[in-house]
C-alpha cells in the first residue's frame, strides 16, 4: 500500500495536446489562410505555406465501444499517419494530407456504418445526453430518440441542401447537459408529475433543509408524514424540474405514463448576422413512444421541411422565424398554439407583444 | 464467467437505419458482462418507459472530490453486473486531437477495468468511461495517470475547460484557444479536482464569434476571439467570388450585414469598419477574400447556464477586449477575484450568472474591481429606481 501510495500520481492534468498533432498542423499552427468545403463531410484547409490539410468528418453515435475507437485508430494509421480528432458535436475527423486517399477512407467508413457529412448547410450530429443508458432523472431515452430522428434526417447529413445549418440538440431533463437551450431545434424530455416522495427513506437519505431549498419555486416544505420526518410538495407550484430529485433520491420524478418530449426551435449560439438566441417552445408535449418515437420524428421532420421550403439562404431557423413572425410560424408549421406557449416565469412580461407589429390576421 | 446473452427485441429495432447505432456499439462490447447487463437494463427501460438508475453515495479516487459520478442500478438482483455503474470523466487533450497509439492505450485501460463503453465525448468535453465498479476506480485512475491522463471535473468545482481547434486548423482563430485551455487547466488543477465553489464553473474557449464550442450558452466564463482593427480584405479575391457567380454579393453579403456597414458599387466592396460588430457573416461567406483583422484578442463574457435553478442565461460581456497573451496573468487574477467574491457570498448551487442577477451587475463589478462600460449592456436602465450612494458622491466632490 505504501509503495503504491508513494508512486501515486495526482493533479498531472491532461496530456499536452501538441504531442497528438499531425506534423502538417504543427508546421502550420496559426498560419492557415482559408478553407473550402468541396463536398459534404470534406473540408480542405490551405495554409500560408501552400500546404493542404483534408478533413473527413464522420458521424458517431457518441456512445462508443472501445472496439470502434480501435477501428478509428486503425483507419487513422492507414490513411492519416495515425492522427484524428473529435468535434464538439461527437463527430470524428480524419486528417489527411493525401487527397487521393479520401474516397477510399469514405468507403471504409461507410462500410463500417459511419457516414461522412455534417459540414456546411446541413444537419450535423445531434448533441445529446445520457438518457436511460445512465441517468437517474431522464424523462426519456437520449440515444434512442437521436437515432430515430437522425435515421429520418440522414439525407440532410450527407447533403448540404438546407438554407443554413440546422443544429439539433437533445436533453433528457431540464438540467440540460449540453447547449440544448440555444439550438435551431431542441428536443427536451420533460416530467409532468410532481415528485413521489418516499417518506420512510427521506430523513435517512436526504438532508431536509437542502431538499426544501433546492426547489426554485418554493414548492417544498418540511412536514411530518405518518410519523416520519419528511417533506411535502405543493403540487400547483411544481414545474417538474427534478431539482429536488438531484439533491434527494427519495423524491423520484420518473413516470412511465406522463413523461415525454417537448420541442423548441429557433435558437443559435453563433454570432453570425444576428445575436445568439434561446430556443422557444414549439410543441409542449409528445408522449414517449419507444423504441422509435415516430410522433417526435414526424414533428421534427415537419419543422425541418417547412424551414427548408421557406427560409432564405443563410437564414438560420430563428432568423427565418423572426422575419416571418411567430404567428406565421405556427401557421405554416401547422402547430397548435396553447396556453403553455406563454411564459409565466420570472421574466414572462418581456415576452408579451407590446406593439401591433404582427402579421395580418387571415 | 459465462453470461447469458440478454434478449433485447425492443432496442434491436434501433440497429436498423442509416445512422450509426448505439445499440450496435453496446453489442460490440457485450462480451463484457457489465455491458451485457446494460443492454438488459436498457431493454427493460424501453419496456417500462422509465429509467432504472439511482445516483448518490460519495464515490471517487483518493484525494479528489470530482471526476467520478456515482451511479447504481435500481434492479441490482436482476442486473448484478451493473449494480455499480459509475462514470469517470477523463480530461481530454485540448482540441480533442489524438494519435492512434494513445487511443489504443485508453482502450486497453478501459477494457481491463470497466465496461468498454465510452462517450467520445461528454457534454463538458471529457472522455467518459461509462460503467466502473467502486473497487476498480483507483486501479483505473492509476493506469490513467501512468498513461499521462488525469480526471476532469464534476460537482461544485471548476469543470474541465474545453475549446475549439483554433489555430490548429482554423484561419479565423483570433487567439490560441488550445494553448489557453491547456494553460488554465494546468494552472487550476486543485480547483478542478477538489470542489470548493457554490456550484460548477465552466470555461469554454472559442477562437472567433462563430463560437463553435457554444461558449456563450454553455460556459460560466466564455472566451470568444475577436479583433479591434479592420477586417482584412483581398479585393481581387472578392472580385473572383463575384465574377465566378459563387456569391451574390449584394444579397448574400452586403444585404445580410447586421449593421449595414458594407456597400458594393458594382466593382468594389467597402466596409465601414467602425460600424462592424464582427459578427463573422461576411467572412464566413467569402473565406478566401475576407479575414479577421490583425489586432486580435478575445471578449470575455460571464454567466451562461442551463435553466436549473433560476432559469437559463447567456453569458454577458465582462471585458470587451482582452489581449490573450500568455500567461494571461490579469485574467487569472480577475477569475480568482470572481471566485473569492462568489465563493463567499454565493448561495449553495447558485451559478455565478444567477449570483450576478441577484446582487446586480453594478455591485458585482465594483466588488471584483472592474469599471462599468457601455459594452456590458444592451442599453442603459429604463427604470428610475436608482440606489444612489450619496456618501461616495460627496467624497468625490470634496476631492475635486
Ligand atoms: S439532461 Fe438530465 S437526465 Fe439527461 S443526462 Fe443530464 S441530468 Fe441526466
Ligand atoms: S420538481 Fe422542481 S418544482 Fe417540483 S418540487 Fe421538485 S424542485 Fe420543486
Ligand atoms: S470558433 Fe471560430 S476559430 Fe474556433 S473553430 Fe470555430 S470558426 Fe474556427
Ligand atoms: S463581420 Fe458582420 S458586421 Fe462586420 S462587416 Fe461583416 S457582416 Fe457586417
Amino acid at each position: 500500500m505504501s509503495a503504491l501510495a508513494s508512486n501515486r500520481k495526482t493533479d498531472i492534468g491532461p496530456p499536452h495536446y501538441e504531442q497528438f498533432l499531425p506534423p502538417i498542423i504543427k508546421k502550420n499552427y496559426g498560419k492557415w489562410k482559408y478553407h473550402e468545403n468541396p463536398r459534404p463531410g470534406v473540408l480542405v484547409h490551405v495554409a500560408e505555406s501552400g500546404d493542404k490539410l483534408y478533413t473527413v468528418r464522420a458521424a458517431t453515435p457518441r456512445l462508443a465501444s472501445t472496439k470502434t475507437i480501435r477501428l478509428f485508430a486503425d483507419l487513422a494509421d492507414e490513411f492519416c499517419g495515425g492522427h484524428l480528432r473529435y468535434t464538439s458535436r461527437n463527430n470524428v475527423e480524419f486528417l489527411l494530407t493525401d487527397e487521393t486517399k479520401i474516397d477510399a477512407l469514405i468507403e471504409k467508413l461507410a462500410a463500417a456504418g459511419y457516414p461522412v457529412g455534417g459540414t456546411g448547410a446541413s444537419i450535423t450530429n445531434i448533441v445529446h445526453t445520457q438518457g436511460w443508458i445512465h441517468c437517474h432523472s431522464a424523462a426519456s431515452d437520449a440515444s434512442g430518440v437521436v437515432k430515430a430522428v437522425m435515421d429520418e434526417l440522414y439525407p440532410h447529413f450527407v447533403n448540404m441542401d438546407l438554407p443554413a445549418k440546422v443544429r439539433i440538440a437533445f436533453a433528457c431533463c431540464l438540467n440540460m447537459c449540453g447547449a440544448v437551450h440555444c439550438s435551431d431545434i431542441a428536443i427536451l424530455a420533460v416530467h409532468r408529475r410532481a415528485p413521489k416522495i418516499d417518506h420512510q427513506a427521506m430523513a435517512r437519505v436526504c438532508e431536509i433543509p437542502t431538499t426544501v431549498s433546492s426547489c426554485p419555486t418554493g414548492a417544498i416544505r418540511p412536514a411530518t408524514v405518518d410519523g416520519h420526518q419528511s417533506v411535502e410538495v405543493i403540487e400547483e407550484q411544481c414545474m417538474f424540474c427534478a431539482n429536488c430529485y438531484t439533491v434527494c433520491p427519495a423524491m423520484t420524478l420518473n413516470d412511465a405514463e406522463y413523461d415525454g418530449i417537448s420541442i423548441w426551435v429557433g435558437g443559435k449560439v453563433s454570432q453570425a448576422r444576428s445575436e445568439p438566441k434561446f430556443s422557444k417552445l414549439a410543441i409542449p408535449y409528445i408522449p414517449n413512444n419507444p423504441p422509435r418515437w415516430p410522433e417526435v420524428v414526424e414533428a421534427i421532420k415537419n419543422i425541418v421541411e417547412v424551414y427548408a421550403a421557406n427560409a432564405r439562404k443563410y437564414e438560420r431557423m430563428g432568423e427565418w422565424i423572426d422575419r416571418i413572425g411567430w404567428p406565421r410560424f405556427f401557421e405554416v408549421a401547422d402547430i397548435e398554439f396553447t396556453k403553455y406557449h406563454i411564459d409565466d416565469f420570472t421574466h414572462a412580461g418581456e415576452t408579451f407583444r407590446r406593439s401591433v407589429h404582427f402579421p395580418r390576421i387571415g | 464467467m459465462t453470461t447469458n446473452k440478454r434478449e433485447t427485441p425492443l432496442i434491436d429495432q434501433l440497429e436498423k437505419g442509416p445512422w450509426p447505432s448505439f445499440v450496435k456499439e453496446l453489442k460490440k462490447s457485450a462480451d463484457n458482462p457489465m455491458t451485457n447487463d446494460l443492454l438488459g437494463v436498457l431493454e427493460r427501460s424501453y419496456n417500462d418507459r422509465i429509467g432504472h438508475w439511482k445516483h448518490g453515495g460519495l464515490v471517487g479516487v483518493m484525494g479528489y472530490g470530482g471526476g467520478v459520478i456515482g451511479r447504481y442500478c435500481d434492479l441490482p438482483e436482476e442486473f448484478p453486473n451493473v449494480a455499480h455503474f459509475h462514470t469517470m470523466r477523463i480530461n481530454h487533450p485540448a482540441g480533442w486531437f489524438y494519435t492512434s497509439d494513445v487511443l489504443r492505450k485508453i482502450c486497453d485501460i478501459w477494457e481491463k477495468h470497466g465496461s468498454g463503453i465510452t462517450n467520445m465525448h461528454g457534454s463538458t468535453g471529457d472522455i467518459i468511461f461509462l460503467g466502473c465498479v467502486t473497487d476498480e476506480l483507483e486501479p483505473t485512475f492509476s493506469d490513467l495517470t501512468e498513461a499521462g491522463f488525469d480526471l476532469g471535473g464534476s460537482g461544485s468545482d471548476m469543470r474541465t475547460p474545453s475549446c475549439c481547434c483554433g489555430m490548429a486548423r482554423c484561419e479565423w482563430a483570433c487567439y490560441d484557444t488550445m494553448g489557453f485551455t491547456y494553460d488554465i487547466t494546468q494552472h487550476w488543477q486543485d480547483e478542478l479536482h477538489r470542489p470548493a465553489f457554490p456550484y460548477k464553473y465552466k470555461f469554454k474557449a472559442s477562437g472567433c464569434p462563430n463560437d463553435c464550442v457554444a461558449s456563450i450558452a454553455r460556459a460560466d466564463m466564455s472566451i470568444i476571439g475577436t479583433w479591434r482593427d479592420d477586417i482584412q480584405q483581398d479585393d481581387a479575391a472578392v472580385a473572383e467570388y463575384v465574377t465566378s457567380g459563387a456569391v451574390d454579393i449584394v444579397e448574400d453579403v452586403v444585404g445580410r450585414c447586421p449593421t449595414q456597414c458594407m456597400s458594393w458599387d458594382g466593382e468594389k466592396l467597402t466596409i465601414n469598419n467602425r460600424d462592424c460588430v464582427r459578427c463573422m457573416h461576411c467572412i464566413n461567406v467569402m473565406p478566401k477574400a475576407l479575414a479577421p483583422g490583425k489586432d486580435r484578442g478575445a471578449t470575455i463574457l460571464l454567466g451562461a447556464k442551463a435553466p436549473i435553478i433560476g432559469g437559463a442565461l447567456l453569458s454577458s460581456v465582462l471585458i470587451p477586449f482582452y489581449e490573450m497573451e500568455p500567461p494571461y496573468e490579469d485574467l487569472k487574477e480577475l477569475v480568482e477575484e470572481i471566485w473569492d467574491f462568489w465563493g463567499e457570498h454565493g448561495k449553495n448551487r447558485e451559478r455565478v450568472g444567477e449570483f450576478i442577477q441577484r446582487i446586480g451587475l453594478g455591485n458585482f463589478l465594483e466588488q471584483i474591481g472592474l469599471e462599468p462600460t457601455p459594452e456590458m449592456v444592451v442599453h442603459p436602465r429604463t427604470n428610475p429606481y436608482i440606489f444612489f450612494e450619496l456618501d461616495e458622491d460627496e467624497d468625490e466632490e470634496e476631492e475635486d
